[in-house]
């Protein structure tokens, strides 16, 4: 293994460039952004879960004064195109309005345009729908069963994507496997549930034909999209990027939005802007998370030695997908963990119900397959009464075992997972850990320790897109940088894409800073408009330090060649006689003889005559950075290289329930973390801890509740539960560093981090804390609710 | 979620409001500290035509002592009774029971009144009430003065016993001596701040032998409103408290009696459960706070 | 559809006193945000859950999403704009927040910062326990709370956690 280089900058603490901003309220979401005649939309919903809609009275509605224009589908849908879903399913059509059907309870029928959003509202009452309720299917696994009613009739079946991949020697595996072992895990509707709700405002110029749009939007090819959608140019609209996100994790997919509000600013000729309100956003705002029933069978040897998986996943898509099946693609880019297992059987169903639509969420689905995987290891420990540290180690893929080449066509970069393993347990450390659980014991909790080995990809690509649909020939994800020197001796990094939190001001500036060797907050960085932008496919995937660091680097290395060029010519010595250091650049052997910054760039800007031949005047450079390892089209049998780099976690849990009441309390959280060389440790600390505190509501308490007849139960912030900072423990970090070797500075990826492997390590704890009494519990959230069922059972089991 | 329209008037006293209220009644809605009532405004679920605001009037924010009950302002903030030691004396279990009362934001606009007007079945505070007998004020132009004991007042979820011209003025509660007095409170909720999936309250009086002299318990969220067991408390009295299995058939006596409700949270049974292990609790923290409230005046 | 009926109010925001014209149903967040145009207070579910509208009045915390405009006449308002002693210099709280990485999108962050100036104000030196308890009734989504609690511990002298 290479040792970590060194750096100036990257690596250091800094405060974010971010923040100054923040704390004095001085952010700019779109919700602040304020259009001179300003509309604003109210939403219709849909009741029913499924209904025929029969008619729409809007006339009183438009009658209101103050009302500019109230939209059903009938119209837009004729206006605008579909937007497309992820996986090859034509019929499954998708507008922001319905038109003839509707197939969830809260998906918009009408949209009212007010002067103000109460005034909306107000016309939203008095708008009429007839409707006629159609047979409705809420649960996934009926929705597979050939008598279900069909949520899209067109489809001809509610399954939008399935296929059975077979990598290796999988029926040789388990013949010779001494034991199999089968289980069931459920993790639940749950998402990422930002606190800000989406907002997009849209401004339509008549005469320039542009349409600009500002929306807290993180999404790959949203511009080129929107344009589609409205079946306009791309070069008429205009998506501004220099709108601070109020986060995202995935969610903020408002496309369906953008076309409403996009259609509505062109067709009332005013400015019109749509906030969700909460009710909205939860109910309507298709901004829900995987759903999904795991059936699992390991085989494996007397030694705990694992050799094949079979796993079925069957995800809840709800009523319309966009790229939500190919949530069940991403995770087979590690579908083994961090584990050597030799052949994997993977069947992934992606079904449609009557529920409002799934959206793309932290981990792009792996957390889910992540907490299947854990949860058979740990059973597999407690089948041949092993010691689950032990168990693991065994079966962790050794630091020299890297590249790793893993059965579904991944290659793994790097890595030194029991290393990591070994000092989160030292850190914690585990015998005093091990200690408070044996008092809690014995004051009479049901206390546990729960552990998670877990792969976290990084460098999002577009791999799964092919993979999971043949038509889609996507092979390459870039993203850029174009960074420029001004006349008075600044630099100016721009990115193409809006930031929802992960501090890409400072990561570039930093990166820049490291490269020119000049101060990172001297640099400034700006987020592009679409139409000033290079190519970019957002913040997705975990894959900005490496994607837009990358690119950051790549025109800077450009800037500083150019530079050194520029000196050569000027001090007439070969550039390898000359040393660069702040920007300014010398001879080695004489010092004296240098050109500083500010001279090198007067050259560049001004002095055309002192520049090298070839070199074009001025200091500006742009790279477009490919996805490492990225460019190829999976072959026949689903084998594909999904993500270039493989961050990897370990969670150590101490977590225990009061057996009478059922309620969690978490007592201790050690996370050990190696994603590479961090470029800004707090940013990447941040990201973790905040990723721990979502897996915690997802393994205790977030889950989109949805009745028998198809009603959202847990669509207020008082149903749906975020945990607070009393349930969020205080948390502890190891990092640990092994440097990827496809990367500028050894980077790797870590937006996903701590909710890759925490509702596995929670869920662990858990069903150690309940092992003693023969209980355990294999279904997300577990809610004190859902303990106290599991005991019970265990108790009527037992008796 | 914007409210729909509505006037809104700031009388300048109680007097004005009730003549207010005697006007519009039905149509009319009193806002005291509105941390239930906006939210609610917000979603369209209650559209009052004219909104009272009585937030500020000094009447409603008196605090009168005397011996053996506090007459306590409805107006009174949540957080000014927090905040105010003595009074945690007087009323430990009214001290015990806001611990659980939201976040200090909500508290700092809550009113106890307020509480107890909006009846939700979960609620520390029309708990609390309940189990020390409190007495309300309420006060309308036609009617004048009416009291009753907080027992009648509940009658069902987010349904209490103010008429539509009505205004509660003021709680009296009943002080207990301060020596040999214990309360509790406790409740689950799956987040901090939340209205609990079902909470319990006691309060116990013992001599110096331990000896029980006087108790209430009682159970919030696993009704349609808050319950207190006075009758099935009784049969502590004459009893010492350390005695598990009496306060366990005390716990599942009074559960028996109520009729949880279901929700994706928690089943009824759950519920009744729940409620059970925490009366049994309070009593029994109650009665170690009685037991000690002996060692801290030795 | 009656006609818009508009009250008149005067709040004094940030040590200026601001009169306007509002309708009674205007919340004082939305009052904040679309009529004096002070964006820094923001919205996550104005049902009173998340905490992100805080504001300080008469300087006691409060949600502006569950008070009306013109319930806040005649008293005073401190938004996060109004946090630091003077332009260009930060609060203390507002930079620990910076130095301690206690935000990332941000968007919880003006809510944070007045919970956490309201809780130093009651209690200068704050234990976990009281920190925790008193950014409780704020929602953050990014943070997992741990980098708040040290900003504010760092703030108030107290020791700090993990990464110092
Ligand atoms: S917006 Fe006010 S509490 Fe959420
Ligand atoms: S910093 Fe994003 S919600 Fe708190």
């Amino acid at each position: 293994m290479t040792e970590p280089r060194k750096f100036r900058y990257i690596g250091r603490h800094r405060r974010a460039v971010e923040h100054r901003r923040f704390v004095v309220g001085k952010g700019r979401y779109a919700a602040d952004i304020q259009l001179q005649g300003l509309l604003h939309v109210a939403i219709v919903a849909s009741p029913h879960a499924h209904a025929k809609i029969i008619s729409i009275d809007t006339a009183a509605a438009l009658a209101m004064p103050g009302v500019h224009a109230v939209l059903t589908g009938e119209e837009l849908n004729v206006n605008t195109e579909a937007m497309l879903p992820g996986v090859d399913a034509p019929q499954v059509k998708r507008y922001p309005l319905a038109h003839g059907v509707a197939r969830y309870s809260g998906e918009w029928v009408v949209a009212i345009v007010a002067e103000s959003r109460a005034l909306a509202e107000d016309a939203a009452e008095l708008v009429e729908v007839e409707y006629e309720p159609l047979p409705h299917i809420v649960d996934p696994e009926q929705a597979l069963q050939a008598d279900a009613p069909l949520v899209h009739a067109a489809n001809g079946s509610n399954v939008i994507f399935q296929r059975v991949f077979n990598w290796g020697e999988v029926d040789a595996h388990f013949a010779a496997a001494p034991h199999k072992l089968s289980y069931r895990a459920r993790w639940a509707r749950s998402s990422t549930v930002p606190i800000e709700t989406f907002a997009v405002s849209a401004w339509s110029n008549d005469a320039t034909g542009i349409l600009d749009v500002w929306a807290s939007i993180q999404m790959p090819k949203f511009p080129d999209q929107l344009a589609r959608a409205l079946r306009m140019p791309g070069n008429a609209v205009r998506v501004h990027f220099d709108v601070d996100v109020g986060g995202s994790y995935g969610v903020k997919r408002g496309l369906k939005h953008a076309v409403l509000v996009g259609y509505l600013a062109r067709k009332t000729g005013r400015p019109v802007r749509f906030i969700e309100d909460r009710l909205e956003n939860m109910r309507g705002g298709d901004m829900q998370g995987p759903d999904r029933i795991f059936d699992v069978t390991l085989a494996f040897d007397g030694r705990g030695i694992i050799r094949s998986m079979r796993m079925r996943a069957v995800d809840d898509v709800g009523a319309y997908a966009g790229r939500s099946p190919l949530q069940l693609g991403k995770p087979v880019g590690a579908i083994i963990g961090p584990y050597r297992i030799a052949s994997v059987q993977y069947e992934a169903i992606s079904v449609m119900t009557n529920k409002t639509p799934q959206e793309a969420v932290r981990g792009f689905g792996q957390a889910p397959t992540n907490y299947a995987i854990e949860t058979g290891i740990d059973k597999v420990a407690r089948y041949l009464n092993m010691d689950r540290i032990e168990l693991r180690l065994r079966n962790l893929i050794g630091k020299d075992e890297f590249p790793y080449l893993i059965p579904s066509g991944t290659t793994y970069d790097s890595g030194d997972y029991a290393t990591v393993l070994g000092k989160a347990l030292d850190a914690a450390p585990l015998a005093e850990i091990e200690k408070e659980r044996d008092a809690l014991r014995a004051r009479g909790q049901l206390a546990g320790i729960g552990i998670s080995t877990c792969l976290e990809p990084s460098g999002g690509n577009s791999a799964f897109e092919p993979l999971f649909n043949p038509k889609n020939q996507t092979t390459t994800w870039m993203d850029s940088c174009l960074i420029r020197i001004d006349l008075n001796e600044s630099i100016t990094a721009l990115m193409g894409t809006s930031t929802s939190g992960q501090a890409h001001e400072t990561l570039v500036s930093t990166v820049v800073g490291e490269v020119l060797d000049r101060e990172p907050d001297s640099i400034r960085v700006l987020h592009a408009d679409s139409l000033n932008a290079l190519p970019s496919n957002s913040p997705v995937g975990s894959r900005m330090a490496i994607m837009l660091g990358g690119a950051a680097a790549g025109a800077a290395k450009k800037l500083r060649a150019k530079l050194m060029r520029i000196a050569a010519h000027n001090l007439g010595l070969p550039e390898s006689e000359l040393v660069y250091q702040d920007g300014n650049i010398a001879a080695k052997t004489e010092p004296a003889k240098r050109l500083t910054w500010g001279q090198l760039v007067e050259i560049a800007h001004r002095k055309i005559h002192q520049m090298p031949k070839g070199d074009e005047p001025g200091l500006q450079e742009k790279f477009v950075l490919e996805v490492p390892t990225g460019g190829k089209l999976p072959t026949a049998d689903g084998r594909v290289q999904m993500y270039p780099c493989h961050s990897f976690e370990t969670h150590l849990v101490l977590a225990s329930l009061d057996p009478q009441t059922c309620k969690v309390t978490v007592h201790r959280y050690v996370c050990g973390h190696d994603c590479g060389v961090m470029i800004s440790p707090d940013v990447v600390h941040g990201m973790t801890y905040g990723g721990i505190a979502h897996g915690l509501g997802a393994a205790l308490m977030e889950k989109f509740a949805f009745s028998d007849d198809g009603q959202l139960l847990s669509g207020t912030f008082m149903d749906y539960l975020l945990p607070s900072s009393m349930e969020v423990p205080s948390i502890s970090i190891v990092d640990h560093c092994t440097p990827s070797p496809l990367t500028e500075f050894g980077q790797k990826g870590s937006g996903e981090a701590g909710y890759l492997g925490g509702p596995a390590a929670i869920a662990s704890a858990i069903n150690d804390a309940l092992a003693p009494v023969g209980a355990s519990i294999d279904a997300l959230p577990m809610t004190p609710y859902a303990l106290w069922h599991a005991l019970a059972r265990a108790e009527k089991n037992s008796s | 979620m914007k409210a729909a329209a509505f006037d809104y008037v700031r009388p300048d006293s109680l007097r004005e409001t009730l003549e207010l209220l005697e006007q519009h009644g039905d149509d009319a809605k009193l806002i005291a500290g509105g941390q239930s009532l906006v939210p609610m405004m917000a979603m369209r679920l209650t559209r009052p035509a004219l909104l009272i605001d009585i937030n500020r009037l000094a009447e409603l924010k008196n605090l009168k002592r005397s011996a053996g009950s506090i007459l306590m302002g409805a107006g009174t903030r949540q957080r000014s009774v927090e905040d105010d030691t003595a009074l945690h004396a007087q009323l430990p279990l009214v001290k015990c029971a806001l611990a659980w009362v939201g976040h200090a934001q909500t508290r700092n606009r809550g009113t106890v009144g307020g509480s107890l007007v909006h009846a939700d079945p979960s609620a520390e505070l029309p708990l609390a009430a309940l189990i020390l007998d409190a007495r309300l004020h309420l006060k309308s132009k036609a009617k004048g003065e009416r009291e009753l004991p907080v027992s009648e007042f509940f009658l069902g979820p987010m349904f209490s016993d103010t008429g539509a011209t009505e205004c509660l003025t003021a709680i009296e509660w009943p002080v207990w001596e301060r020596q040999g007095t214990g309360a509790a409170f406790d409740e689950v909720a799956i987040r901090h701040g939340d209205f609990a999936l079902a909470s319990a309250a006691a309060q116990v009086q013992v001599d110096a032998q331990g000896v029980c002299l006087r108790a209430n318990v009682g159970a919030g969220g696993v009704d349609g409103v808050p319950r207190a067991f006075p009758a099935i408390a009784e049969r502590l009295v004459g009893q010492r408290l350390d005695n598990d299995d009496l306060l366990r058939s005390v716990a599942v006596d009074a559960t028996a009696t109520c009729e949880p409700g279901n929700d994706p949270h928690a089943s009824a049974e759950y519920r009744r459960h729940l409620a059970t292990v925490l009366m049994e609790r309070v009593l029994r923290q109650a009665a170690w706070a009685a037991a000690a409230s002996f060692e801290g005046s030795k | 559809m009656s006609k818009i009926k508009l009250t008149s109010i005067a709040i004094k925001v940030n040590g200026v006193v601001r009169e306007a014209q509002v309708e009674p149903r205007t919340t004082l967040v939305d009052f904040l945000r679309d009529t004096l145009f002070l964006t820094g207070t923001h919205i996550g579910c104005e049902h009173g859950v998340c905490g992100a509208c805080s504001v300080l009045v008469d300087g006691d915390p409060v949600r502006s999403c569950c008070m009306f405009a013109v319930q806040a006449d005649g008293l005073s308002v401190t938004t996060v704009e109004g946090l630091a002693p003077e332009r260009g210099k930060l609060s203390a709280i507002q930079d620990a927040f910076c130095e301690k990485h206690a935000m990332q999108c941000g968007y919880c962050t003006p809510g944070m910062l007045i919970a956490c100036h309201a809780l130093v104000e009651r209690n200068p030196h704050p234990d976990e326990a009281a920190i925790r308890e008193a950014i409780s009734g704020n929602l953050c989504r990014c943070t997992g709370y741990q980098q708040i609690v040290d900003a504010v511990k760092h703030a108030t002298g107290a020791k700090s956690g993990a990464h110092d």
